[in-house]
Parts: structure tokens; sequence; C-alpha cells
């Protein structure tokens, strides 16, 4: 068993590693609760186009389905749960009301959740060409 | 493991080998993460050539994927026993060979990440489909042969009887991937050069051609290394099914030339010329035409004297020959001819940039690596049973926790 | 704590509609995997076709006004490179579109004069049987072939299998290469395949394609194939018109007057 040191070095390399982001934060200092996320809501319209419990856990569903039935389905309006007529579409409708910049990206950064990567493609209407260059 | 720890000794040339195809592994895979993240606009593809360089080393390495059953079949159907050592060398081969196979297709998607749309939307009107479908399950099988058949040696007992309906169903496997690789291009209304029907054939001969060819360089080097041999009698059969594949191989070319060039039909005609005269001023691959059936003939000149095929130096210079006039052919040039002129008459030069040589030198290294390891243990289990070390002793002990 | 009746029914109401609404989206998203096609079939067919007038384009030489309003609608990018340059509809000369009717003594007025290309949207289309996805089909509704760039996964062999040479690959990311914007609709990223879809986009707002509404001729009639009484059918029956490669079946609903 002269490996025995080996074992429990590479062992305890492992678990330091597989553990590093629990005590990688106590080392800088982050602990307790965080601060509540302020969202920056649409100053016009109270309303979505589903309920905003819905929304928030699940609108990636929606955005799915969107997707499938306005570019697989020829389907471009979404009747919503109040019985209003939307335009499926997520740079007309979504980021009509909603800032990519303030609500989008600030939740998913707060959340440390990647989206899909919708906006390599997806125009925010706050883009222009210039600053694509 | 599957053996494994056969692998992890050996001496200092074994490791400095590993080392250095490890390096030409790191070094294919820093060009490819430069591929993905700058677009494949640093190879030499374009619109009018989108498939190039990865696409025929796809096609060449699904062969030679296939011509394992030169092997399997003479030795499996009809007891040939000459091959009874050599034929899991074949078998590895076949499997390593489809796996750089479908890592060629994967390098050169656009959105490789999204490949398992493949099998999540299955289409099976795509040739794709089935390719995928086909190549994963002949890896799998051969896989399975050789770890089952390779265990069995190793602990000295006959192999399970299921297997020979495994082994026997891996001979039209082998025929049906490159029958399938050859499906993807001759089925194409718009591409004459590519839509005809020798194409699955040509392909089977030419992969029969360099598979053999390429065995017998490798059964040639074993021996030499002092890892493995493989008996006397493999390598004077495995010279005479190589001379008949390279003979059929050039007859297809010549069926291909005649049907086009007698016919006259510019549509049918100009590919070829794109390839062995040049057309409208591009005639880079001209002088690596000729060189392949330069080789061809070469090569075929010394399989067909017998003083000379039996030759201990000619014949591996004549197998090196044959296995680069295919490479040459099939893996380099056949593809973009299949392109030039475009469907507008445009004819776009090819080059590969040095990014996409890199790719292929990594998988080649990959490839090999898997090849020495998988061979390394095939060897170990061979030579170890073969000098009647397999007693209940030494398998305790090299197996400390499989006690019988 | 006592809740109200009025409290009660507002609540109640709610939780129901968001439960409802809930299950409406599941509901409609658990048919993903039926195939788009299906959904449509009970509409009457039709089947887009344009019909080319190259006389009365030939008549403004150089004119390039319904590629940049297509580029410019659809966000293609302008990249010099020809081998990296992307089109959803452009010019070849006549001989190389029609390469069956060239012949030595072709009409000088034909020889070498920029033809109109772009997709055929074929009636079999090589490019939708190949493809191991389905990231592009023709449209059982409207026989567009039409594309879905969230599954491409850039194998190219629609490329391969088009004999018009009508599809185009982003080598590389197409933004920087965009000269104007159109923010209602979406660019590209590098590593898919992109062509020309009749404008579908147009259409569902009862809009013509944009090369249609911008031709300053009216050399492009647009129309339903299908319905004897539409313009293209008019045009069709007036005289002898051309398609591209008619011969390989794949039956082109791009016709051309020459």
């Amino acid at each position: 068993m002269r490996d025995r040191a080996w074992i429990v070095a590479g062992l305890a390399l492992f678990f330091a590693l597989f553990t590093y982001p629990l005590w990688s934060r106590a080392l800088r200092g982050q602990r307790g609760e965080e601060t509540k996320l302020a969202l920056l809501m649409p100053a016009h319209q109270a309303d979505c186009v589903m309920p905003v419990t819905y929304m928030r856990a699940s609108h990636m569903k929606l955005l799915i389905l969107w997707r499938r039935e306005v570019v697989r389905e020829n389907i471009h309006t979404f009747r919503a749960y109040d019985g209003k007529v939307y335009n499926i579409s997520l740079t007309g409708t979504c980021l009509g009301c909603h800032s990519k910049a303030q609500f989008c990206d600030r939740c998913h950064d707060y959340a440390g959740v990647r989206p899909l990567s919708c906006w390599t493609c997806h125009v925010d209407p706050a883009l222009t060409a210039e600053k694509l260059k | 493991m599957f053996m494994f720890e056969k692998a992890l000794v050996g001496s200092r040339r074994y490791w400095i080998w590993v080392g250095f195809l490890l390096g030409v592994i790191l070094f294919g895979f820093h060009a490819y993460v430069r591929e993905h993240e700058l677009g494949l606009m640093i190879t030499g593809l374009s619109q009018d050539v989108p498939w190039g360089l990865d696409i025929a080393q796809f096609a060449f390495f699904v062969g030679l994927g296939a011509s394992a059953v030169v092997l399997v079949l003479p030795y499996y159907l009809h007891n040939w026993k000459a091959f009874s050592k050599v034929t899991v060398l074949g078998e590895i081969l076949g499997m390593v060979a489809v796996f750089m196979a479908m890592l060629f297709i994967f390098v050169c998607m656009g959105q490789p990440w999204r490949v398992l749309n493949v099998l999540l939307y299955p289409h099976p009107n795509s040739l794709i489909f089935w390719d995928l479908s086909v190549l994963s399950g002949y890896v799998l099988i051969n896989a399975v042969i050789t770890v089952t058949v390779l265990s069995a040696e190793r602990d000295g007992v006959a192999p399970p009887r299921w297997i020979k309906y495994v082994i026997l169903l891996s001979i039209p496997w082998a025929i049906s991937i490159h029958t399938v690789t050859a499906f993807i291009f001759s089925g194409l209304a718009g591409r004459s050069y590519f839509m005809t029907a020798i194409l699955a054939p040509r392909f089977l001969a030419s992969a029969f051609t360099s598979g053999s060819a390429l065995l017998i360089l490798l059964v040639l080097l074993l021996r030499r290394l002092g890892v493995f041999d493989v008996g006397p009698e493999a390598v004077p059969k495995l010279t005479g099914i190589v001379t008949y594949c390279m003979l059929v191989n050039v007859f297809f070319i010549v069926v291909e030339l005649f049907t086009a060039f007698y016919s006259r039909i510019p549509e049918e005609t100009e590919s070829f010329k794109y390839l062995f005269v040049g057309l409208d001023g591009t005639t880079n691959w001209v002088p690596v035409m000729w060189l392949s059936i330069l080789l061809a003939v070469a090569s075929l000149v010394v399989f067909l004297v017998p003083r000379w095929r039996t030759h201990p130096r000619l014949l591996p210079l004549a197998c090196a020959f044959a296995f680069v006039s295919v490479w040459l052919e099939k893996g380099f040039a056949w593809i973009v001819a299949g392109f030039t002129p475009s469907p507008l008459g445009v004819v776009t030069p090819y080059r590969p940039t040095w990014p996409e040589w890199s790719v292929v030198l990594g998988i080649w290294a990959l490839g090999t690596l898997m090849l020495t390891v998988f061979y390394k243990i095939a060897a170990a289990v061979k030579t170890t049973a073969e000098a009647g070390y397999v007693t209940a002793i030494t398998k305790d002990a090299v197996y400390p926790g499989r006690v019988a | 704590m006592k809740i109200t009746r009025k409290q009660f029914l507002k609540l109640g109401a709610g939780s129901l509609v968001a439960l409802s609404g809930a299950t409406a989206v599941a509901e409609r998203a658990a048919g993903d995997r039926a195939s788009p096609e299906k959904s449509n079939a009970a509409s009457a067919r039709r089947q887009y076709a344009m019909v080319i007038d190259t006389r009365k384009c030939l008549q403004r030489p150089g004119c390039t006004q319904c590629m940049e309003a297509c580029h410019q609608a659809h966000n293609v990018p302008y990249i010099n490179n020809p081998d990296h340059k992307i089109d959803w509809i452009w010019k070849a000369p006549f001989q190389n579109v029609f390469e069956s009717y060239d012949s030595p003594y072709i009409q000088i007025t034909l020889k070498n004069e920029p033809v109109l290309v772009l997709c055929n949207h074929c009636d079999k289309p090589p490019c939708v049987r190949v493809c191991p996805t389905g990231a592009t089909w023709k449209r059982k509704e409207d026989g567009i072939v039409t594309m879905d760039w969230h599954r491409c996964i850039g194998c190219k062999y629609c490329i391969v299998a088009c004999p018009y040479g009508a599809r185009s690959f982003n080598f590389t990311d197409p933004r920087p290469y965009i000269k104007h914007l159109n923010p209602n609709f979406p660019t590209r990223h590098e590593g898919v395949v992109e062509k020309c879809d009749f404008c579908a986009e147009r259409l569902a707002g009862d809009k013509p394609p944009v090369c249609v509404e911008t031709c300053p001729v009216k050399a492009i009639t647009f129309g339903d194939v299908n319905d004897p009484s539409s313009d293209v059918r008019k045009l069709l029956g007036a005289g002898l018109t051309l398609r591209r490669r008619p011969q390989l079946g794949t039956g082109p609903n791009i016709y051309y007057i020459v």
C-alpha cells in the first residue's frame, strides 16, 4: 500500500476542486443573503402575454413555442390569456416593452443562467449597424 | 477495464511515440478551436466548393474502415488459417478508421454543437442520418467483437458462441457503411460527376486497395519492431488481395472515363478535365491526379511480377504507392471535381489552408494513437496467450480481483 | 385574517387563468414533435411562383434595386470576397443560367447579359430531401422552401444538392458586414446556411416580396401558380417561358420570359 499517500492526495485535490464554488465565495468574503434584484418593468404596460408568475418561471417554454409556431408553422399571432392578440416576435413584441439590457440580461446575470444564443441573431432595437462593426 | 492496463506499460520508445502523438493532437485541436471561433472562413472552402479535404478524408477513412472485411470474410467464412492472427488487427483498424471518419464529418460542420439534431429530429430522407447510424453501429460492432475475442483469448477460453453472429453481421455491415457513404454523393441530380451508379462499387474497390495495402505495411512494421508477428502466410495472401483490388479500382476509373469521354456530354467531361488537364486555367489538381495514376501503375507493376511482389524492399514500397495513390485520388482530389464547374458554370479553385491541414494532422495523430494503444493491447494478449503464460496463478497475479 | 368573497373570487379567477394559460402553452408545446407540415394541410394548396421578364429587366442595365432591397430587408451581409459572399437574389450571365440554350450564334442581346437568379422554390426540392435535421422544408400551404436557422447544423449538404447554387453558407459571423440593420428581421450567425424565402415574413402581412415591390420596371410578377386567375398564370399562358434545368425533375417555380 505504498501508493496510499498519492491516492489520498489525489482524492483531496479532487474534493478541493469539486467544492471550489463553495469555498472560493467564502474566501472572497461573500456570504449571507444577496440583495433582491429590482428589475426594470415596462412603464406603459401592466400585462404580459402570460401571467407574471408564469413568465418568471417558464418564459423559455413560451419562447420555444413562439419560435416553433412562427418559424415552422407559419402562425404569426398569439392569443394571450386575457384575450388580447399579440404578434409573435421577440424583437417586436417582447423587446417592445422590455429592455434587453435592463431586463433580460440583468436577471440572467443575476441568476447566473446563460441563455440560449438568442442575441447572436435576434436584434435588440437599441442595436445599430455601426455597433455591429 | 477492457485490458487497458496493458497499454500503460511500455518501453521508453513507446512513451516517446505516445507523447509525440499527443503533441500533434493538441496542435490539431488548437487549429480546430480557431477554425470554430473564426468560422470556416479560414479554410479554403467557398460557396462553390462547400466540401473539401475533410469530407474527402471522411470518404477515404470510411473506406479504410470497411476494408476490415478483406480479413474477416476469408477468415470467418472460408476458414483461411493464414489470417488467424491478423484478423483482429483489421477489426481494430476498421473501428479506428470509422471513428476518424466521424470526426472528419464533425470538424467540417458549421454548428458542431448542434450535431445531435440529426438524432433529435431524425429525417430518414437524408443519407447523413443513415450514415451516422451505420457508422456508429460499425464502431460498436467492431468494439464488441475485438473486446470479446481478445478477452476470451486472454482467459484461455473459447469465445462465446453468440459472437459468431455479431462477426457475420459485421461483414454486410462493412459493405453498407461504404455504400451509404457513396449514396451521400451519388443521388444528387445536379452533380453529374457524383451521380454515377458505379460510385459505391468504386469506393469499395479503392477502399479494399488502400485498406489491404495499409494492413500489409502495419503487419511488416509490427514484425520489424518486434511487437507482434502474424505468421508467414498472411502477407502473401494480403498481397494477392491488394493486387486484385487495385486492378478493379483502376478498371472502374477507366470505365468512368470511357462513359464521360466517349459520350462527350460536357457536364460529364468537364469535371474529369478539371482533374486531369485543368479547366479555365485552374490546374492545381493536375499534378495530384497524374501522381496518383503513376503510383497506381507503379504499384501494379510490382504486384503483378511474382519475383518483385515477394521482395522484402519492393513489396512495402508498392503498398505505400498503392495507399498514397488512393489517398491522393479519393482522399483529396476526387471531391472537388464534383463541385467544378459550379451550377452557374464558374471554376472556383480550392486550396486547403494550413488550419485545415493541421486539423487533418490532428485527427490522423488521434487515430494513430488509438491504433498504437489497441495494437499494443492485442499484441500483449496474443503473445501472452501464445507463450502459454495464461495459467490460473499468473491470472490471479495480474488481476488480483479475479480469483477463479 | 379574513378573505372577503370578492378577494377570493379575484384570487380564484387569477390562478385559474394562470393555470389554464399554462396548460394551453403546455398543450401546444406537447405537439412539438408533430411535423410542421401537418398544421396547415387543411387550407387550400397554393404554390407561389415568379415570372421574371428579362426583357424589362435588361432595359435598365446595372440596376440592382431588387437585390439591394432584398439584402437590406433580410440583413444579408455585404461580403466582397466571392468565396464567402452571401446572396439571396443576384445576377449571372445568360449562358450560365440557361446553359442548354447557349449557342455560338446566340442573340447578341442575350450573350453575357445578366439574368436575375434566386431560389427556385422547387416542387421537389433536392435541398429538402438531403437535409438531415428538417432545418429546411417545403411549406405545404404555399410551397415556399423555407429554413429554420435555429436547427441548421451547417453540414452544407443542401448547398451540395442544390442544382442552382441558390444557397449560401455563413463562413464567418455576418454581423460586422451588415450595412443597414433591419431590426425587424434577425441576422444570422456563422455556420448556418441561408437563402431566399420569398419574403415569408412579408407575405404573412399580405405584402408582396420586396424585390417585386421594388422593381422600377415591374419585371417580376409574383403569385399563386395553382390559381388559374393569378397574374403569373396569365403570363405563363400568354407565351413561352423558360425554367432553369427543368430536365432534373426538381420542378422550379421561377419562370423567365426572354
